[in-house]
């Protein structure tokens, strides 16, 4: 099963790495939302408090968002989730090479995205790196379990692109908050790195019990 | 199949409306029977001096924020919150017996088409 | 419509009208006064919600792996009545709030998993009705994912500091009121159950509607 799961995670990779296209359109909507963010909500040459965490997950959530809805356009166009669906592939395997492919996406706009805030909001965010990334890869893969799963089922449906945020948006909701909070506490000069060990505690919970109910629910979703 | 595919594809206009059935009499009168429960609670009596409440009650206390001298009149909130109460389930039980008639009266209708053999 | 179905609704509308003079009688609160009787609809009201999520995730759970169509009606009817009580909760919430707390609203986790949780149960009816063929298991999907919330919203207030009340409150409640609450808690779980039987009937209904129209096209 987890041969299966790299293969699939490799197919998309180099599908991806081909074109790039998710990635640079993504990016660069990625990049815009903080600019958006930051002109919108900064006064007087200032960004309000905690600020910067905000901004930077609610970035990641809606880049997230786009990048799901595009990587299962292109399997809708082609018909390759139907191929996947009818090999003899566990249903499982393939939820999870997809589900590596997207957070892999998504942390390659992080990588992107963090300095990008530091810079503008001034906020030390690379205080703690190792924090940092703890925090972001938790979150993005809590977020990311529930959207390829999402994304998963709505191919074959109606209104999907406006769908999608319908369905992911509450469930993420305890993902963006954890997050959130915990990188906002990274930021603060005098940040509790217990709280922060807390919240990330919260975010690998999350973590788990999204992808057991994705596992478990994805066959089931996929068969029609 | 999704009912509101099958329905919206076949558009049908309903004969006269049917008598009114036992059902929707009961429904009325149960809807008639809270309506007139609402004077009821609005004559809550008036806060009258009380004895010294039970010190279990001390658990209800929350954070209050509010300064000695901005008191909100009490009886407006707790007023619209139990009309809102009523009015939230009466307007639900108003839509589903509004949704159930209509498609019951489909129902009837195409049943006694078909006992008739007549295709519509 | 079975047999129970009427004298219990005579019933339940009786005790709803029986109710407002126990919540009358009860002791009235130390700090919160009059206001605190919104507690005796909205505590009732937040139980029935999350018990909706419940009975709607537990059906949603049986449609998928057991593909039965009545379990997805059970489902459906779940959702709509979880956004129904959920609606009353967060609305005489406030309006106690506004009081006790000197606020409408505050983002403790309590409250703010509540809200979460209603949105989920309106994304499911917003499923339902617009997400074409394949919607009854999409919007199945989705309502595990909202049950995994109700535990979560119910300990929330327990292990947070929030500005909620813990649900140490309601065992330790003084004889009036515990009587009070819990005869309107009796009054809408009694209510639950109507509404649930009677909107599953509607979709049993529809379902019936479906099928004669298919038998009509053969």
């Amino acid at each position: 099963m987890i041969r299966t799961a790299w293969l699939i995670l490799r197919k998309d990779l180099t599908v991806e790495v081909r074109s790039l296209e998710i990635a640079y359109t993504t990016l660069f909507f990625a990049v815009s939302c903080v600019l958006f963010f930051a002109f919108a909500l900064v006064k007087e040459g200032k960004a309000p408090e905690d600020g910067a965490a905000g901004i930077l997950w609610i970035a990641i959530a809606f880049a997230g968002t786009l990048a799901l809805g595009r990587t299962f356009e292109r399997e809708r166009q082609s018909e390759t989730l139907r191929a996947l669906l009818m090999a003899p592939a566990a249903r499982p395997a393939i939820y999870v090479g997809k589900l590596l492919g997207i957070v892999a996406l998504l942390i390659a706009a992080e990588i992107v995205l963090v300095p990008l805030v530091a810079f503008l909001f001034q906020a030390p965010l690379l205080s703690h790196p190792l924090w940092l990334a703890a925090v972001l890869v938790s979150g993005t893969i809590g977020f990311a379990a529930v959207g390829t799963l999402f994304s998963a089922m709505l191919v074959r449906a109606r209104s999907r692109d406006v769908l999608l945020p319908v369905l992911l948006y509450p469930i993420t909701v305890p993902v963006i908050i954890a997050g959130v909070r915990a990188t906002a506490e990274l930021l603060q000069p005098d940040g509790e790195l217990a709280l922060v060990r807390f919240w990330v505690a919260l975010l690998l919970a999350l973590d788990v019990v999204f992808v057991t109910l994705a596992l478990w629910t994805f066959e089931p979703l996929m068969t029609d | 199949m999704q009912p509101s595919l099958i329905q919206a594809t076949r558009r049908r206009r309903g004969f006269g409306a049917q008598a009114p059935t036992r059902r929707h009499r009961a429904v009325v009168c149960v809807l008639l029977l809270l309506v007139a429960c609402a004077p009821g609670v609005a004559q809550q009596p008036q806060p009258q001096p009380q004895p010294a409440p039970p010190a279990a009650t001390d658990e209800f206390v929350p954070i209050s924020q509010l300064p000695a001298q901005d008191q909100l009149p009490a009886a407006p909130l707790l007023v619209t919150a139990y009309a809102f109460v009523w009015v939230a389930l009466f307007g639900y039980l108003l839509s589903v017996g509004r949704r159930l008639t209509k498609v019951q009266r489909e129902v009837d209708r195409l049943e006694s088409d078909i006992a008739r053999g007549t295709r519509t | 419509m079975p047999k129970w179905f009427m004298p219990l609704l005579g019933v339940n509308a009786v005790m709803f009208a029986a109710a407002p003079f126990l919540i009358a009688r009860a002791d009235y609160e130390s700090t919160m006064g009059l206001v605190q009787k919104i507690f005796y609809f909205h505590m009732p009201s937040a139980s029935m919600f999350l018990l909706s999520a419940v009975v709607c995730g537990i059906a949603s759970a049986r449609f998928l792996f057991g593909g039965s169509p009545r379990q997805d009606r059970l489902a459906y009817a779940a959702a709509e009545l979880a956004v129904l009580f959920g609606a009353i909760t967060l609305v005489t919430g406030p309006l106690w709030a506004r009081k006790a707390w000197g606020v409408w609203w505050a983002w403790d986790v309590r409250l703010t998993s509540s809200l979460m949780g209603w949105m989920v149960a309106w994304a499911y009816l917003l499923v339902r009705k617009y997400g074409g063929p394949g919607s009854d298991k999409l919007a199945a999907g989705l309502a595990l994912f909202g049950m995994a919330n109700v535990p979560f919203v119910y300990i929330s207030v327990n292990y947070w500091r929030t500005i909620h009340p813990k649900t140490s409150v309601v065992p330790t409640l003084p004889a009036d009121m515990g009587t009070a609450l819990w005869f309107s808690f009796a009054c809408f779980l009694l209510l639950f159950t109507l509404l649930l039987r009677v909107r599953v009937h509607l979709e049993e209904q529809r379902a019936k509607l479906d099928t004669l129209y298919l038998s009509l096209d053969e």
